[in-house]
C-alpha cells in the first residue's frame, strides 16, 4: 500500500511561480526514503504538503486511505508526524513527559491511555530516564529525541524528518539517525528522511534527489552516489570519500566507487603494497 | 592582536545550586594573522571560552574573590586581547568589541531591522563614538555587504526576511564585520547549510582572513572542515584547552581523540586503516594533501628497484 501519493501536485508560494508542477512522487508503507537537495530545492515544501501545513493548489495528495482535504486534515496528522530543524522551537513544556504528551493530549486521548504512550515513545528514542528533567538542560540530539518522542506519542504511521539533524554536532546526529531506523525496522514506520547530509542518505532504502521543484534523481542511495558528475550539476557534492576515490581513479588507481572508509582503503594499501611488491 | 589566555575559569551560577563550572584552567594563545579552530563536544567549554573574547563573559574581578585567590596562593588567570586587558575592570569594552567581532550560531536569527542595510550599519552607529555622516555609514555597509559577496545596489532595501537562508547568512556576517575587527570569531559558521553553501562559506571566511580581519577564529563540529582550513586546533575538553596543535599534528591523534568523545576527519580514518594495513602514510589531512601524499607513496614506491 502506498503511504504517501502525490498526483500530479502544483504549488506556488506566490501567484504564478510553480515550485511545483505536476510533481508525482510516492512512498510505499514501511520504506525508509531519503530526499535530497541543496537549500531551496523544495524537498521541505514536500514534507509540509503531505502534512496538510501546506495546500496544494492542484492535483492530489493521499496518505494511505485518506485524501488530503479540510475534512481529513486532522486524521491525516494524525498519522504524519513531523519533526523540524531546530531542536529549540519544537518544545512546549519544561518538563520532557509533559512535553511528551502535548500533541497525545491534544488528540483528547483518554488519561490512562497518554500514560502508556509516554513510556512507549520514552523508551523508543532511549530518553525513558529523562522523564521528569527538564527540557532546558537537555543537549540538542536529547532535545531532538523528545520532539521525535511527542511525535511517537501519537502513533503515527509515517515519520518525516525535515532536517532534523542539520543543527546537530555529530554525536547527535548519530543519536537520531540510530532511532530513526530502528523505528522504521522495528515499529515499521515509514520514514521520509530529508537532509543534505549525503552520509545519512546512505540509511534509506531509496532516495530522491530534488532542485529546482523536480525530482531528478531517483534509486539506491549508492545508485546515485555512483552518478557524481550528476549530483554537481543539481549543487550537492559528492561525500567526500566519493571524491576521494574518484580522484585516485583519475590517477591511475584501480579504486571502486564506495563510501565505506575500510573498502577504500583496503583497495589503496592493494595498489600501492601490489606495486611495491 | 595577539590573543593570550592563561588559567582561565569560570563557573556559571556561582554561588548557587546550580553551579556549573565550565572553564577549569583555560590556557592557550592564538597569535596574530592565524585561522584558528576549536572543537570539543557540547559542554566542554568551548562556547564559554569563545564568548569571553568580546567580554559577553567577564573574569571574575570581585575584590573578595581575588584576595581569597593570593591568599592561597593561586595565580590569577589572565586573559589579553591585543592591547586589551580583561581582568581590569576599566576595560573599555566597547572598543573591544569593535575590534573583536562575534558571529553566534545561526547569526541568521538575529537579523531584525526593516532593511538589510539598516541591519549592517546598526553595530556600526552603535559601536562608534563618534557620529558618522550618512555618507560614511553608506560606505562601510557597502564595503561590508560586498565583502561578502552580495550585490549593494539590489539588495539594500530589500527586508532581509525576504532572503534565501545563504544570503541571511551573509548579511549577518556583514553585520559584524562592517566595524572592521581585526579577530573574527564564529561559532558553527556553517551549520545547517548544504554542502555548497558550507564550501561559499568557508570560501568567504579565507577572503575575510586575507583581505579584512588579521585573525580568525572559528567553533566548529566538522572535523573535515578543521582540517582542511585551519592553521592550528585546540581541542577544548572539560573546561580546558587540552590540545592545541596544528591540524597534521592534531589528528595524528585520532586515538587520543576518540577517547574524547571526538570524531576525526575522513582523512585520519582513511590514514589509520591504512596503517592497519601495513601502509603508512603522512601527509596534512587535508583532502589533497592526502591524496597527494597516497599518489606520490605508489609513483615513488614504483621508482625503487
Amino acid at each position: 500500500m502506498k503511504a504517501i501519493s502525490f498526483e500530479d501536485v502544483s504549488f506556488a508560494y506566490e501567484e504564478g511561480k510553480y515550485l511545483f508542477e505536476h510533481l508525482n512522487f510516492s512512498v510505499e508503507e514501511g520504506e525508509f526514503v531519503a530526499v535530497l537537495g541543496h537549500n531551496g530545492s523544495g524537498k521541505s515544501t514536500l514534507a509540509r504538503l503531505a502534512d496538510g501545513l501546506l495546500v496544494a493548489d492542484k492535483g492530489e495528495i493521499r496518505v494511505f486511505d485518506k485524501t488530503l482535504k479540510d475534512k481529513n486534515l486532522y486524521e491525516v496528522r494524525k498519522m504524519v508526524g513531523i519533526v523540524f530543524q531546530n531542536p529549540d522551537n519544537q518544545t512546549v513544556a519544561s518538563i520532557v513527559e509533559d512535553d511528551v504528551a502535548f500533541g497525545a493530549e491534544n488528540v483528547a486521548l483518554p488519561r490512562e491511555e497518554i500514560g502508556g504512550r509516554i513510556d512507549f515513545a520514552l523508551k523508543a528514542v532511549g530518553m525513558e530516564e529523562y522523564r521528569n528533567a527538564a527540557v532546558s538542560r537537555l543537549s540538542g540530539g536529547q532535545k531532538q529525541r523528545v520532539a521525535i518522542a511527542g511525535v511517537l506519542a501519537l502513533k503515527p504511521r509515517i515519520m518525516i524528518l525535515d532536517e532534523s539533524t542539520a543543527m546537530l554536532d555529530p554525536r547527535g546526529r548519530r543519536e537520531i539517525t540510530e532511532v530513526v531506523r530502528r523505528l522504521n525496522k522495528e515499529e515499521h514506520i515509514t520514514v521520509v528522511l530529508i537532509t543534505h547530509f549525503m552520509e545519512e542518505a546512505l540509511l534509506a532504502d531509496r532516495a530522491i534527489v530534488m532542485n529546482k521543484g523536480e525530482i531528478v534523481m531517483k534509486g539506491t542511495p549508492a545508485d546515485i552516489f555512483e552518478r557524481h558528475e550528476e549530483l554537481l550539476t543539481y549543487n550537492l557534492s559528492l561525500p567526500r570519500i566519493g571524491y576521494i576515490s574518484k580522484t585516485l581513479r583519475e590517477n591511475g588507481f584501480g579504486v571502486n566507487d564506495t563510501l565505506d572508509v575500510e573498502t577504500l582503503a583496503e583497495e589503496i594499501a592493494n595498489c600501492v603494497l601490489s606495486r611495491n611488491g | 592582536m595577539r590573543i593570550v589566555a592563561e588559567r582561565l575559569t569560570y563557573t556559571y551560577n556561582a554561588g548557587s545550586p546550580f553551579r556549573t563550572t565550565a572553564l577549569k584552567g583555560v590556557t592557550l594563545t592564538v597569535e596574530e594573522g592565524e585561522f584558528f579552530g576549536i572543537i570539543g563536544h557540547t559542554g566542554s567549554g568551548k562556547s564559554t571560552f569563545v564568548q569571553h573574547l568580546n567580554g559577553l563573559l567577564r573574569l571574575p574581578s570581585s575584590l573578595k574573590r581575588r584576595k581569597k585567590r593570593r591568599k592561597e596562593g593561586e595565580e590569577e588567570p589572565v586573559l589579553r586581547v591585543g592591547e586589551f586587558d580583561l581582568s581590569d575592570r576599566k576595560t573599555d569594552f566597547r572598543a573591544l568589541r569593535k575590534s573583536v567581532g562575534m558571529v553566534f550560531q545561526y547569526p541568521e536569527y538575529q537579523l531584525f531591522a526593516e532593511s538589510v542595510k539598516d541591519d549592517v550599519a546598526f553595530g556600526l552607529k552603535n559601536f562608534t563614538k563618534e557620529k558618522l555622516s550618512k555618507e560614511q555609514i553608506e560606505s562601510a555597509v557597502r564595503d561590508a555587504l560586498e565583502i561578502v559577496g552580495l550585490d549593494y545596489r539590489e539588495i539594500k532595501d530589500k527586508s532581509p526576511f525576504d532572503l534565501s537562508g545563504g544570503q541571511k547568512r551573509r548579511v549577518a556576517i556583514a553585520g559584524v564585520i562592517v566595524t572592521r575587527p581585526e579577530v573574527l570569531v564564529l561559532d558553527e559558521p556553517a551549520a545547517g547549510l548544504d554542502p555548497v553553501g558550507k564550501q561559499e562559506i568557508m570560501n568567504l571566511l579565507h577572503r575575510l582572513h586575507k583581505e579584512w580581519c588579521k585573525t580568525v577564529i572559528i567553533v566548529s563540529h566538522d572535523m573535515d572542515e578543521i582540517a582542511e582550513n585551519c592553521t592550528r586546533v585546540a581541542v577544548f575538553a572539560d573546561g580546558a584547552a587540552k590540545y592545541v596543535l596544528p591540524p597534521h599534528e592534531l589528528f595524528r591523534k585520532s586515538e587520543e581523540l576518540r577517547a574524547l568523545g571526538l570524531d576525526v576527519p575522513l582523512t585520519a580514518k582513511l590514514t589509520d586503516a591504512l596503517k592497519r594495513r601495513g601502509v603508512s602514510l603522512d601527509s596534512d589531512f587535508t583532502t589533497d594533501g592526502f591524496i597527494r601524499a597516497v599518489i606520490a607513496l605508489k609513483t615513488g614506491e614504483g621508482e625503487k628497484p
